[in-house]
């Protein structure tokens, strides 16, 4: 499984980024192999529209298993990730990545 | 030969609820007492001027923006378009090209850079304009349906609208939206003049000053209208001087003007401290616009006006 997670690092002890479109950073964790990988979204601080659907765009070229983020994408973004099988889940806001791994592996976060 | 020209007067203001309706409602009726006026409520998010215009509904036109719609069994999935797209309206999803209306800003982009043609624009409705009248009263009221989320293309759509049909008014009035964003923008952009209403509170000044400085960027001529004058503070006032900005009248707070405008009222025929703001607002117009009494406006003078103010 390959699980995504919208970060403000890059690394494993780096804080949730609670926003989907712009989050700084997608962090997708590979538990086959346990390595991290880092994309660094920044670039979206730019845009001024459309933050949401270019994000999601992103993620169809990423194709994680899952996502962990915090809010949760908006109504757009949704509507564009409901093609993606990828399971959702949200709410892990103020944890690093490894406690919201945690909590997913323990099925504490709300899926939506 | 003098081509005879409208001035469009925009009521702006930044802050909301600080008297835009107000104004432009009364204003229009009260030039339409003199000269052919033509009310625009361009705050097509929630236009209301109707409630205090009682006029004959006489046409009514649907309004609609381009935008791209996908076909399958041209696109070869080159992701040209989701590259293109300035407002991320398009995305590829896998095999299929999802177009979001909501973020597309008609720019035609994708359809053009489309190798093979697959992503023709088409029209989609986005409002209505409903035309009125009552005497020497011209009125159009733009409307934007419930979920559709950019008021600009509509606001153009209506300017370009009143620039076709309305060429022979003296006097054009635009109620714009509040805040210093893109319809604000769009609704001031014809204006000759922008007459940014407030209130002398610590919010009003804020938004003010927000307000004055998206005007300042888009080089319009302007002046301000205190609302509700007689409450909160000078800080306004002396804004306005320092910075050399004219205070064109300062309606008074008064009860009265509130209990009709709650009733649908127009208020200037009935409020006389109301009529004598909007005689200074038209000495004011004369002074700065014209000289024999509105008989027609010359285009060149309008210029030269405005350049004076950058």
């Amino acid at each position: 499984m390959r699980i995504a997670f919208t970060s403000t690092g890059k690394a494993w002890d780096s804080i949730i980024d609670s926003r989907f479109g712009r989050t700084e950073f997608i962090v997708i964790y590979n538990e086959k192999t346990q390595k991290l990988e880092v994309i660094d979204n920044s670039a979206i601080k730019s845009e001024a529209h459309g933050a949401g659907t270019a994000t999601a765009q992103k993620m169809y070229e990423l194709k994680p298993d899952v996502l962990i983020t915090g809010n949760g994408p908006g109504e757009t973004a949704a509507r564009a990730l409901k093609n993606l099988n990828m399971k959702i889940y949200v709410d892990a806001h103020n944890l690093t990545l490894e406690q919201a791994y945690e909590k997913y592996k323990n099925g504490a976060l709300k899926q939506i | 030969m003098i081509k005879k020209r409208s001035l469009k007067i925009a009521i702006a203001s930044g802050k909301g609820g600080t008297g835009k309706t107000l104004l432009s409602t009364n204003l229009a009726a009260f030039l339409s007492e003199r000269e052919s006026t033509l009310l625009v409520d361009l705050d097509v998010e929630e236009p209301n001027d109707l409630l205090f215009i009682k006029g004959n509904k006489v046409h009514a036109e649907e309004q609609y923006k381009m935008i791209p719609q996908w076909n399958e069994s041209k696109c070869t999935l080159c992701g040209e378009c989701t590259k293109n797209c300035k407002y991320h309206a398009i995305v590829q999803m896998g095999n299929f090209i999802a177009v979001f209306k909501e973020l597309c800003h008609s720019c035609y982009a994708c359809s053009e850079l489309c190798p093979t043609g697959a992503l023709p624009m088409q029209p989609h409705k986005m409002g209505e304009t409903t035309e009125y009248t009552s005497s020497n009263l011209n009125f159009i009221e733009s409307r934007l349906i419930v979920g559709e989320e950019q008021a600009v293309p509509l606001i153009h759509k209506t300017h370009k609208l009143v620039n076709e049909k309305f060429t022979n008014t003296k006097f054009q009035i635009f109620d714009c939206p509040p805040g210093t964003s893109c319809p604000v923008v769009a609704a001031t952009e014809n204006a000759d003049f922008v007459i940014l209403v407030t209130e002398p509170t610590p919010f009003g000044l804020h938004d003010l000053k927000l307000a004055v400085e998206t005007m300042r960027k888009l080089e319009k001529r302007f002046g301000v209208v205190i609302n509700r004058f007689g409450i909160g503070n000078n800080d306004v006032e002396n804004y306005c001087q320092k910075e050399q900005i004219d205070i064109i009248t300062k309606i008074p707070f008064d009860n009265e003007v509130a209990k009709y405008y709650s009733n649908g009222d127009l208020v200037y025929n009935k409020v006389d401290s109301m009529r004598n703001s909007l005689n200074e607002i038209l000495d004011f117009l004369k002074n700065n616009f014209t000289t024999k009494s509105f008989k027609g406006f010359k285009s060149s003078e309008i210029t030269t006006e405005l350049n004076k103010c950058k």
